[in-house]
């Protein structure tokens, strides 16, 4: 029952990065590729409808997590309780500024929210990067099953680690090339004209950056946590999700080049899947390393009780059928390229 | 460690209290809407479709904000409160995680669509986006009161192995029957907000006499719907609300209504200050036997005072709790008077015209904010000091590891960011009352229209 919900959230996580991914990776970006007041509104329209929605799988994972399994909630919760706290303003600020530029035309507005838009999605990416190092290279949890970690501490991987490392803020570099990429395909594929070009060519460079990086991330984390490896010998049908993530930044190459639009937005999404059920398949069993191995919470340690872990899995399944059905729907609805009303008083 | 429990208190008091300015709003809104769209509907008037425009573009402002205001508590209660979310985790979050799956995706998909996609939609489907928004809010509504109702009502429950809660059986936990009471009085709470939001607008625009034909409509639906939710509000759900406190929570009824000693017809208190020291009331101005009447249906009924109770059962802050459940009952008094006034004199065709009535309800505007604020100071801290009710104490709960020098830092983050955040929502929400519904006059164009894809 464990193992199942520990696929469910990865299932939850993975379709937040891959949509909210695109939506803030097109806002990391937006202020290069789109420089005119009718660019920027043109990257804001190709979002403004579902980013929204996006972020609810951010909720509705957390939720998740506190329903099946509520000590890693409580004692990852309290113990990133910094940088929690700064992504909660971040996603604060960015949200303001996704929705209230809208309301106002003014030389004063418009660019102090483009500007907040910008920063906070950035900043956004770096922090997912380093939550998603933090977990990887494992916390300083002790046997009463908390941990309190301050932002830094000597930027080493001793014993009184930061959350940010060199190699968390290697993984943050990471994230914000990956998801710069992922927006950048997205902005491609919804707009046209000088926007539509620009994103194809930020995303020709981001690429080369995820490559090297994802390289030399790799080999790294193999280093620094041996679970890993150890699950790829045991299990090495594990193999299929690193290939996932090769084909799928090897198929953005190619489709970039072949300008087909749709296909590169999609390999990026596979690539970012790839990566990502990489790191769950690496790690599991346990769902919060430590530092110190006996310590590590496990999907066994942390699950709740299983009666009410085997009715959440029918509302749980009930309710993703009926999301997907929404997201589809509302997608679909959205589908194409956006267009700017010109004659509008905008 | 008292020192951090206090600030995780107020950490959690301030981050949820500004956050439920927003909700309320958004609930009762979402409500008119569907009554505005209705009306579009069946009259095929344009002028209905205008005027839920125009409060798309307000419930729009307004979720927006609720919902990143929301955020933060759906991580606070591990960020702030691990003991609590380890001990508690799987059962209450069921109904946390039900609001994610069932609640958000259906509010935030639809929400886009009723925005942005009018033009696409068609009149029906619009009207179903307008609808589906309300179910998606009320139902969020519903998961939120549900899990607060097992903190003040535990059931379905039963201690599992290394002493955290696990869920016993899922329906006793979902029908709670104090969720089911408490829901329907919070809800109604939100409808009048909403409704006073609106008579106010509509109320603004016949005294100044602009988009008058808007401003009636307004009027009207805030007032007739307002004048059934206040009623509504005192009977049943406030009495069967106060009935479940009398039976479960006996003591918290003693110090809402600052009773230290027990009496045979208990009066009613209007006004007093509580001297929780002495424990008596200062100055009261009494209705005698009430209180008696009320809680047991019987005048000479024996309610029982704080003083039957042990200290440590007594809720930490009893003056405060007073004020807030006062607070309450008094603006819930005026709001019956004041929506049953103008409700008759919308009968009698006279409403319009009412100047004074007319300037009352624009007045009138922030207290329900007031009533909803103060309705759930009265339930959380009547609550204390237990976290989970007779099973857990508040202290028990906090971050073990959480000092209080990062709690506040926090702290004073969100105290800054919410300045800002309420200021720019003020700001907001008053241009686009000073724009008006009126077509073409909002410079942006229509957004929903603008907006549409090829």
């Amino acid at each position: 029952m464990g193992t199942i919900w520990f696929c469910a959230v990865a299932f939850m996580i993975a379709m937040y990065v891959l949509l909210d991914g695109f939506d803030l990776g097109a806002g990391a970006i937006h202020l290069w590729v789109a420089k005119t007041e009718e660019e920027r509104r043109q990257v804001l329209a190709s979002i403004a409808p579902v980013w929204d929605g996006n972020e609810v799988w951010l909720v509705a994972a957390g939720g998740t997590i506190y329903f099946a399994f509520p000590a890693l909630y409580a004692s990852g919760f309290s113990g990133f309780y910094l940088p929690l706290m700064i992504v909660l303003w971040l996603l604060i600020l960015r949200g303001a500024s996704i929705e209230f530029r809208n309301h106002i035309k003014s030389a004063v507005w418009d660019p102090l929210w483009d500007f907040l838009f910008c920063a906070s999605s950035l900043l956004l990416a770096v922090f997912f990067g380093a939550a998603l190092g933090n977990v990887v290279r494992g916390v300083p949890l002790d046997a009463s099953g908390y941990f309190f970690e301050p932002l830094w501490t000597n930027f080493r991987l001793g014993e009184e680690t930061g959350i940010l490392d060199w190699y968390t803020i290697l993984v943050s570099v990471l994230a914000l090339l990956a998801l710069a990429m992922h927006g950048a395909l997205w902005v491609q594929l919804k707009t046209s004209g000088a926007v539509n070009s620009r994103a194809g060519k930020l995303a020709g460079l981001a690429w080369w950056g995820v490559i090297v990086l994802t390289m030399l991330v790799t080999a790294v984390t193999f280093k620094i946590q041996p679970q890993v490896k150890e699950n790829f010998t045991t299990w090495p049908v594990g193999f299929v999700f690193p290939l996932l993530a090769v084909s799928g930044i090897a198929g953005v190459a190619f489709e970039l080049r072949r300008r087909n639009e749709r296909r590169a937005f999609l390999a990026s999404s596979a690539y970012l899947t790839g990566m990502l059920t990489s790191v769950v398949f690496g790690v599991y069993p346990m769902v919060l390393p430590a530092r110190e191995a006996a310590y590590s919470l496990t999907v066994r340690t942390a699950k709740a009780g299983d009666y009410g872990l085997k009715i959440g899995l029918a509302w749980w399944i009930l309710g993703m059928i009926l999301a997907a059905g929404y997201s589809t729907y509302a997608y679909r609805s959205f589908a194409g390229k956006v267009a700017i009303d010109k004659g509008s008083r905008g | 460690m008292g020192q951090a429990l206090d600030v995780h208190r107020i950490h959690f008091a301030f981050t949820i209290t500004f956050h439920y300015i927003f909700p309320q709003l958004t609930m009762g809104l979402a409500l008119l809407l569907v009554y505005l769209k209705t009306k579009a509907l069946r009259t095929g008037d344009e002028h209905y479709d205008r005027a839920a425009r125009f409060w798309g573009r307000i419930f729009g402002i307004n979720f927006a904000v609720g919902v990143i205001t929301g955020i933060p508590m759906e991580f606070q209660f591990g960020t702030n409160w691990a003991a609590f979310s380890k001990a508690a985790g799987g059962v209450i979050g069921q109904t946390l995680a039900m609001e994610g799956v069932f609640s958000f995706f259906l509010e935030s998909s639809f929400l886009g669509l009723f925005l942005f996609g009018e033009k696409k939609l068609g009149r029906i489907g619009h009207w179903l986006a307008a609808f589906l928004v309300f179910l998606g809010s009320w139902l969020s509504g519903y998961f939120i009161v549900a899990t607060d109702a097992w903190m003040q009502h535990p059931t379905g429950y039963r201690l599992g192995v290394g002493g955290a809660f696990e869920l016993a059986s899922f329906w006793d936990l979902l029908l709670n029957k104090w969720a089911v009471w408490q829901y329907a009085h919070t809800m109604l709470g939100a409808v009048q907000t909403g409704c006073f939001v609106m008579a106010a607008v509509g109320a603004f625009y016949l005294l100044t006499k602009r988009d008058e034909n808007y401003g009636r409509t307004f009027v009207k639906a805030g007032v007739l719907v307002g004048a059934i939710a206040a009623l509504l509000q005192l009977f049943p759900t406030g009495d069967m609300q106060g009935e479940l406190v009398a039976d479960q929570q006996p003591v918290t009824l003693a110090a809402m209504e600052g009773l230290f000693e027990s009496r045979a017809g208990a009066p009613l208190v209007i006004l007093g200050q509580p001297d929780v020291e002495k424990g008596r009331l200062d100055n009261p101005l009494e209705v005698p036997e009430i209180l008696s009447f009320l809680t047991y249906r019987q005048w000479r009924a024996d309610v029982k005072g704080l003083s039957e109770f042990p200290q440590t059962e007594w809720p930490d802050q009893i003056p405060l709790l007073y004020y807030s459940y006062h607070l309450m009952v008094g603006l819930g008094t005026i709001f019956i008077a004041v929506m049953v006034v103008a409700a008759l004199l919308l009968w009698r065709g006279k409403l319009y015209d009412s100047r004074w009535m007319l300037w009352m309800l624009m007045l009138c505007v922030p207290l329900p904010y007031i009533a909803n604020t103060a309705g759930w100071m009265t339930a959380e801290l009547g609550r204390q000091p237990w976290l989970i009710y007779g099973l857990m104490r508040t202290a028990q709960g906090i971050s073990p590891r959480v000092s209080a020098g990062n709690a506040w830092f926090s702290l004073i983050g969100f105290m800054g960011l919410y300045t800002v955040l309420g200021i720019l929502w003020i700001f907001l929400l008053y241009r686009e009352i000073e724009l008006g519904p009126a077509p073409d006059v909002h410079p942006r164009g229509e957004e929903a229209a603008v907006l549409a894809t090829e």
